[in-house]
């Protein structure tokens, strides 16, 4: 914890964005995890992502679990909605906020213990559901805050702190998402913030669930020599595939279409992501395709990030279930709450 | 681009502002970080090593250490550095076992200072505690140069320039008052010296020659002659309307000298716009305060006599243009007769050397001796310059700063050394870590303003000539202002080695200072690629060795840093420290730490 706050001074030639809000004014708390956790660096993707975006901040619910990742939210967008759940429990809190605001952006931040441990089947769950929402996984191989035991993401063979190795199969969440049908899969790395800025411009824009697994350094107890989700073993394992390229709504796309390796997909609210240095035996939009491509480049060890499948077709949870298109707060009680008689004359339907 | 060399004081010397603009390179950081603990007189011993005169440049210093100073580009105001300085010297505790000691064996060697302004004053400050016996000819019946005849009272109390020359003359200086030199030829010859130094300033006050000067002669002075006579007692008034003409900082003090001495109507008459004034900003607006008139735009055409006796002044009223290469034109507009009882002239100084004899040393097309930038060595071997006689007028500091450099040369010119043998400049740096997220200088950033400086009344303030019309900080103040320093000789050093580029320093910084990036070929393409574009290019970047993981390199934006150490709190690996940069600065005899006395 830094013996001073950020202090309040900001570069003069920083120009403000459409909201007449400075880059500063979507930062949070002053970040109490360790220095150099991969967290801190998603957390400042995150703050230059709703500044780009020109996004209100009280228009932003953050929702969270327990973990060091989970305290990311406190760290940016002090004026948006923020709530802390149970340890796994973010997605159900997830689901309600969008199920009663569907104006609100939804952000949900895990871990990998918080999301593929204890939190697995709500993960499960809001996926399925296409909950509209940014879902990020800080991934880093461990349990942080508990001191670093190996988490479900720990890879076959990476060794603990102490040296000891793990056994048991990783639970991957980007080929976890597409057996489940998410409709936005991608991942990034804290190290690599002009991926990540765009991966996650590109997933607040999309209409569903648009899970994001961020490799994300526990500086602390997974940064040794043997361990593979390490600083030194991504960066030298990574593979940047399917790069991103945002183009906000009133933009022109204007970049220059290389065939076979490019290509475009508009996105429901007009923005478009242009895709490049796709391989050739790829195409992210043939969820098959990327299983297999995935599972064979990953077998050999190899770390592939990017915008790694998207789906626009999928209707969310809104469409799905035919929700009322008002927010509820908007509704007069009459109609949220019809009484006792409605529900009686409701319930007939059943018997 | 290349690694930046860090291992050599220059790099870590251009990042502390101030004290690379200073002629004398005064540790500033240092000194104002003493004045916050409560340590005013080694605050003031410090100044004393580089600059010699705290109390009086406290006062009186041009400080173009201030324009340069960092935290003008973080919010508009630099550090009050100047007047800090004075809150060091007026709040000094007993300093004497801090002071130069008078030297206990003779080297034998003689050496004469002519003149006794600042410029002798730091040659002999330099060379006595060495041994050497330093004899000072001044025509004048005292010391101090136009410190004394020439900054008036009010501005600079004469017993703060009498300590401070005391502290020299107790040296052991050997002081000839009232003993102008009228040839150095004889000095040379019969003097029996080891070395001459040339401080005799640039005495004479520039002519106008206008239709009525000789006629109106009685009521036209030249400002610089008639500040003397007003310093020394022999002129105690002047007329009511009183016309300045020029606008310099002679002139600033001419127009206050005479608001004192009687003058009710005083007008400044300035040639051009106030964009093209030569007076600090500081000075036009203390005479402002005094109810004095600034006119811009009138150009002198004559004087008007009647009757043997000045009445007035003819002007032609200007208009200026600007062309597109910034090059100005005048246009005449009309004329216009300002009546007046006395015109002041201050239209700048001049140097003369009647008392040399050409045939000694080359003289340019200027009629100016021909002396070295660096040794301020004349043509002829063991005669030197330095103070406004070596290049024309300038100011205290910087005839401070010739001292000591031509200390230097005399020393070496006495110890059969060549004068252009320079001693090095050396650096130290120190660690500034306390413990976890603890620092031994403030690094929290303190958004005060500048702090205004308070004025005598000004009902009281006309009551004396000698009245000093600024108050100085009060503790609130100077306390308040102190904070404001931003530190700037805690250096950000960088080791490359032990970064894993983790992003943590970029992201916390709270301007942008640093990337992390792949390396480029040239500066400006890099210069764009920042985190926030570096485009004061008057700035150095910071550019390290590759970076061990992805051999991107780290760059850093010296323009903004506000040494908050933040970037160091958040290093995992402690790759970023921050550290204090000592610059260690030659002077004759020795080599002295600019650290705590
Ligand atoms: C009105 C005015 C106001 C100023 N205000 C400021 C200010 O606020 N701040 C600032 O930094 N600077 C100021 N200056 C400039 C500053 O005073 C000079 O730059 C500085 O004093 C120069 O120092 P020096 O040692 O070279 O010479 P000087 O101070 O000029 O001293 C030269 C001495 O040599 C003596 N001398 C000359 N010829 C001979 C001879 N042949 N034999 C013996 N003695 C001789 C003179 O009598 C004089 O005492 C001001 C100047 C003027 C004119
Ligand atoms: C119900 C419950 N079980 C266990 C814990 C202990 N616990 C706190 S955080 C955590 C794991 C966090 O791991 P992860 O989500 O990967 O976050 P990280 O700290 O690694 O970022 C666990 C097991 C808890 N807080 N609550
Ligand atoms: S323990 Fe690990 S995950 Fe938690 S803050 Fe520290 S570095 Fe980050
Ligand atoms: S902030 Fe302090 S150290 Fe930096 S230039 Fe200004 S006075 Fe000097
Ligand atoms: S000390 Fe470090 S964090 Fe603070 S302004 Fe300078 S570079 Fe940025
Ligand atoms: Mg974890």
């Amino acid at each position: 914890m830094p013996s001073i706050k950020k202090p309040p001074v900001a570069h003069p030639s920083l120009q403000p964005n459409t909201l007449g809000l400075s880059l500063r004014d979507y930062e949070g708390a002053m970040s109490t995890l360790c220095a150099g956790c991969g967290h801190d660096s998603v957390t400042a993707a995150l703050v230059r992502t709703f500044f780009e975006l020109n996004v209100a901040p009280h228009m932003v619910a953050k929702l969270s679990g327990i973990g060091c990742s989970s305290k990311t939210p406190t760290y940016f967008l002090t004026g948006a909605h923020g709530f802390n759940s149970a340890h796994g429990r973010m997605p159900a809190l997830a689901s309600g906020a969008a199920a009663a605001n569907r104006d609100l952006t939804i952000v949900g931040i895990s871990g990998d213990g918080d999301s593929l441990s204890i939190g697995l089947g709500q993960l499960c769950h809001a996926l399925r559901r296409n909950v509209r929402m940014l879902y990020l996984i800080e991934n880093n191989g461990v349990y942080g805050l508990t001191k670093g035991q190996f988490s479900a993401s720990s890879d076959v063979g990476s060794r603990s702190k102490k040296g000891e190795k793990n056994l048991q199969r990783p639970i991957d969440p980007v080929l976890l998402g597409l057996s489940l049908g998410a409709s936005f899969i991608a991942r990034g790395f804290s190290g690599d913030k002009q991926q990540l800025v765009a991966l996650l411009k590109a997933a607040l824009s999309h209409r569903g669930f648009a899970l994001v697994d961020v490799l994300s350094p526990c500086v602390t107890f997974n940064d040794h020599e043997g361990s593979t989700k390490s600083y030194k073993h991504t960066r030298a394992h990574r593979l940047t595939v399917v790069e991103t390229d945002f183009v906000p709504p009133a933009q022109e796309v204007t970049a220059q279409q290389e065939p076979g390796t490019t290509l475009s997909v508009t996105l429901h609210d007009g923005s478009t992501v242009r895709l490049s240095r796709v391989p050739e035996d790829y195409d992210p939009r043939d969820r098959s395709k990327v299983f297999s491509w995935l599972e064979a480049h990953q077998h050999r060890g190899e770390i592939p990030t990017g915008l790694l499948f998207l789906d626009e077709a999928h209707g969310d949870m809104h469409q799905m279930a035919s929700t009322v298109e008002r927010r509820l707060h908007d509704l007069p009680f009459e109609e949220l709450c019809p009484g006792s008689a409605a529900l009686e004359a409701f319930q007939k339907d059943y018997h | 681009m290349k690694p930046t060399d860090v291992s050599t004081p220059e790099y870590y010397h251009k990042v502390v502002d101030c004290q690379w603009a200073c002629p004398a390179h005064t540790n500033v950081p240092e000194y104002i970080r003493l004045i916050a603990q409560g340590q005013y007189g080694d605050a003031y011993l410090l100044n004393r090593q580089s600059n010699v005169f705290p109390g009086i440049l406290g006062r009186t210093c041009d400080r173009p250490c201030e324009p340069a100073c960092r935290r003008t580009r973080v919010d508009g105001q630099p550090v009050a550095i100047c007047r800090l300085k004075r809150v060091a010297s007026d709040l000094r505790e007993d300093i004497s076992h801090g002071l130069p000691w008078p030297a206990k064996v003779k080297l034998g060697k003689r050496v004469a200072c002519i003149g006794a302004g600042p410029a002798s004053l730091t040659v002999a400050n330099d060379l006595l505690p060495l041994g050497y016996d330093v004899t000072i000819f001044e025509k004048l019946p005292r010391p101090g140069g136009l410190m004394r005849t020439n900054i008036p009272a009010f501005r600079l109390p004469p017993k703060v320039l009498d300590e401070e020359i005391e502290m020299i003359v107790n040296l052991g200086a050997e002081m000839r008052y009232g003993s102008p030199v009228t040839s150095l030829a004889g000095l040379l010859k019969d003097g029996g010296f080891d070395a001459v130094f040339v401080g005799s300033g640039a005495p004479r006050g520039k002519e106008l020659e206008l239709p009525g000067r000789r006629e109106g002669a009685a009521n036209i002075h030249t400002g610089i002659d008639w500040l003397e006579s007003v310093a020394f007692g022999h002129v105690t008034s002047i007329g009511e309307r009183v016309l300045i003409i020029g606008v310099g900082n002679t002139a600033m003090d001419c127009c206050r000298t005479s608001r004192r001495l009687g003058g009710r109507d005083i007008k400044v008459m300035a040639r051009k716009t106030r964009k093209y004034f030569k007076a600090s900003e500081w000075e036009l607006e203390d005479a402002e305060e005094e109810q004095v008139e600034i006119v811009v735009n009138h150009a002198p055409k004559s004087f008007v006599v009647e009757n043997g006796r000045l009445r007035g002044m003819e002007f032609e009223k200007v208009e200026w243009k600007e062309d597109a290469r910034g090059r100005l034109t005048s246009t005449t507009v009309g004329t216009v007769v300002l009546p007046c009882d006395d015109v002041i002239l201050a239209i700048g100084q001049e140097n003369a050397f009647p008392w040399i004899e050409r045939e000694l040393m080359a003289f340019d097309k200027w009629d100016m001796p021909v002396v070295d930038k660096v040794t301020f060595q004349c043509t002829h071997p063991g005669v030197f310059f330095g103070g406004d006689a070596a290049f024309g007028p300038l100011n205290i500091i910087w005839a401070v700063a010739h001292g000591h450099e031509a200390a230097i040369s005399i020393h070496n010119h006495c110890q059969g050394i060549p004068v252009t043998e320079r001693p090095a400049q050396g650096m130290k740096t120190v660690s500034q870590k306390m413990g976890i997220h603890q620092w031994s200088y403030s690094n929290d950033y303190n958004p005060s303003k500048r702090s205004k400086m308070t004025h005598v009344d000004l009902r009281e303030r006309f009551k004396r000539l000698d009245i000093e019309v600024e108050l100085g900080f009060t503790p609130e103040q100077f306390t308040r202002e102190v904070e404001r320093c931003l530190n700037c000789d805690v250096q950000t050093a960088f080791r490359d080695k032990l970064c894993i580029e983790c992003d943590a320093c970029v992201d916390i910084c709270p301007l942008g200072c640093l990337t992390i990036t792949p390396a480029e070929e040239s500066e400006a393409a890099l210069r764009e690629r920042l985190t926030v574009p570096a485009r004061n290019t008057s700035q150095a970047l910071y550019v390290s060795e590759a970076l061990p993981q992805t051999s991107r390199v780290m760059v850093k934006d010296e323009d903004l840093c506000v040494h908050c150490g933040l970037c160091a709190e958040r290093c995992p690996t402690a790759a970023w420290e921050m550290e204090k940069f000592d610059l260690l600065l030659p002077y004759a005899g020795a080599v002295t730490g600019c650290q705590k006395p």
